[in-house]
């Protein structure tokens, strides 16, 4: 399994995927310092107070984070989506797979090389973008590590998901599907805070549903939670109740990061679903 | 199945939906021997070789390689692999894809170096070792391949159409490649349907078509008797009488023609037309070739299959 992890992580090297992937973020970095002071600088000469500039940087950094997710959860399903299939279409498994290799390690050795990747990007990408936002600003979101933590959860699950499909579908099929999966996974979530803000329980159970059909949004909440400043928070658990539901309902807006029990979920989630992609592909004819 | 047989197929048949791409493979590929298994587009040939490697499930029947069942994981050890159609990663180099391929055959680290030189020096690629495959010609890349196939010492080599993209010095390479593998006593099954090729290689055949076995055997046995054929003038019809003895004679003509013939009697037959007083214009040795011997026994097949009910 390890060739296959090297092999995965030299193409990305090789054909400059990282750097591509680096540069962007370099330019974008350098981008929002600049925004960003521009912004306090306008922001004090107009008397705005310190508390009120925290909030509008922290918010400026949910958009950027949210930003960020969306080219994450690209990247992921695209860098999975072609990872099996391609190479079943150019005829690389033929020689690979006459080896003593299981199909099992295969899929395995892809899904760590990508994830590595996935995670490693995320990692420098978004600690990066945090470092300049708090070198401009001052401002330092209350936990920025599960912030970023929580970026690469999406990343892993849209990975996993492309994965299963490039089990069996072209890359450009499983990549359409993976784009439209993360668009009404981030709906979904919407509906489902909108309902259970307007009291809708049927709504709201079919929208929970499918947030749990892919264990998006409780890590995109877990990110927004983790970047706001605390003010934020408390001011959702003061409102409560219904109140506290309609902050929750807005996906820029969190009143309490994901629970344990749902971290195991999306555990056991990614388990599943890349145990059914080697299901998948151990039945798959070369 | 015994130790002295290489890949031994009882009824291995391969069905997609409606369509059968192999109905019923019986053969036995003794080792040692380079066994060409030959047939035109769509016999099954590449299907007969991916169901051999377990790089896809049978339907039907059962096949042993090296005395282990179809897709054993340790057997694959023993086993090299050129498939017809294939591509290797164009941003690795030749010599990465090699290491690559002696790690996921499990050679031991310490002989990666010596294997990789040496496969690389058989294919003639040394000098090319450190480009990027995604420079190489169609036939570069075939010869890539080819040494992918040779790496970890293989018992048995599948080698499906190995001189589809080559030129004819990349041929004759690859000829010479399988010569070397049966002195090494490498059991070598090739696929292709340039009989030519397989003709001058091959111990033993396997004609396929329409997924089965047509027929199976010796070259020299599938390719029957040889003949001679002599242009003569100046002989009279008493001096023919005297080359009956040689076997049966055809006359057209100024040619004469004497089928069957053992070969190391031609000098023979030609001592005695001079000795009866006759003018020797041209010699021509023949044989039914393995085209003849193919065409033949595909026009037969369609006449049954045209003739059943």
């Amino acid at each position: 399994m390890k060739t296959i992890v090297r092999l995965t992580l030299m193409e990305a090297v090789r054909r400059r995927i990282l750097w591509a992937f680096l540069g962007l973020t370099v330019v974008i970095a350098l981008l929002t310092a600049w925004g960003f002071s521009v912004l306090i600088d306008s922001a004090q000469r107009h008397g705005v107070n310190d508390a009120q500039i925290e909030v509008g940087v922290s918010q400026i950094l949910i958009l950027l984070a949210f930003m960020f997710s969306f080219v994450l959860a690209m990247s992921a399903a695209f860098l999975g989506a072609p990872s099996i299939s391609s190479e079943v279409e150019s005829g690389v498994l033929l020689a690979v797979l006459a080896r003593p290799l299981r199909r099992s390690e295969l899929i395995l050795g892809r899904w760590l090389g990508l994830a590595i990747i996935v995670v490693g990007y995320t990692a420098v990408a978004g600690l990066f973008e945090l470092g300049v936002t708090k070198l401009v600003t001052d401002y330092l979101p209350p936990q920025p590590v599960p912030a970023v933590a929580y970026l690469a959860g999406q990343a892993i699950v849209l990975l996993t998901i492309s994965v299963l499909l490039s089990t069996r579908l072209p890359g450009i099929a499983a990549g359409a599907i993976c784009v439209v999966l993360f668009g009404l996974s981030w709906m979904a979530g919407v509906m489902g805070g909108i309902a259970a803000a307007l009291n809708l329980p049927e709504v709201a159970s079919l929208a929970n549903g499918a947030r749990y059909l892919l264990p998006l949004d409780g890590l995109w909440k877990g990110t927004v939670f983790s970047l706001e400043p605390p003010s934020i928070a408390l001011l959702g658990q003061l409102v409560g109740g219904r109140g506290g539901q309609a902050v929750s309902a807005n996906p820029f807006f969190a009143t309490s990061g994901p629970a344990p029990a749902y971290l195991l979920y999306v555990a056991l989630w990614v388990a599943a679903v890349l145990g059914l992609a080697i299901f998948s592909f151990r039945r798959r004819e070369i | 199945m015994t130790d002295a047989t290489a890949i031994e197929t009882r009824e291995l048949a391969k069905r997609y939906k409606e369509t059968i791409a192999l109905a019923g493979l019986t053969m036995t590929v003794p080792r040692g021997e380079v066994f060409g298994f030959l047939g035109p587009n769509g016999a099954g040939k590449t299907t007969a070789v991916k169901l051999l490697l377990g790089l896809a499930r049978p339907t039907g029947g059962q096949g042993v390689v090296l005395g282990a069942p179809l897709g054993d994981l340790a057997s694959r050890r023993r086993i090299g692999y050129l498939p017809e159609l294939f591509r290797y990663q164009s941003w690795l180099r030749a010599r990465e894809v090699l290491a690559a391929h002696c790690e996921l055959a499990g050679v031991p680290s310490d002989r990666w170096a010596g294997q990789i030189s040496s496969v690389l020096e058989l294919v003639g690629l040394t000098d090319r070792a450190g480009d990027r495959v995604g420079s190489f010609s169609k036939g570069m890349q075939q010869r890539l391949g080819i040494a992918v196939a040779l790496l970890g010492d293989p018992e048995v080599v599948f080698l499906d159409e190995p001189t589809s993209a080559l030129d004819p010095v990349g041929r004759a390479d690859v000829r010479a490649l399988i010569h070397h593998l049966r002195e090494r006593a490498v059991t070598v099954f090739l696929n292709s349907h340039l009989l030519g090729e397989v003709e001058r290689v091959c111990d033993r055949v396997a004609i396929v078509d329409r997924g089965r076995v047509i027929v199976e055997g010796r070259i020299d046995e599938l390719l029957g008797s040889r003949s001679v054929r002599i242009r003569v003038t100046e002989f009279d019809g008493k001096a023919e009488a005297s080359l009956g003895r040689f076997g049966p004679l055809t006359i057209e003509g100024d040619w004469l023609t004497i089928r069957p013939v053992e070969a190391e009697r031609v000098p023979d037959i030609v001592a005695t037309i001079v000795a009866g007083g006759g003018r020797v214009h041209a010699v021509e040795p023949g044989r039914a070739t393995l085209e003849d011997r193919f065409l033949a026994l595909l026009q037969i097949e369609e006449a049954l299959e045209a003739a059943k009910p």
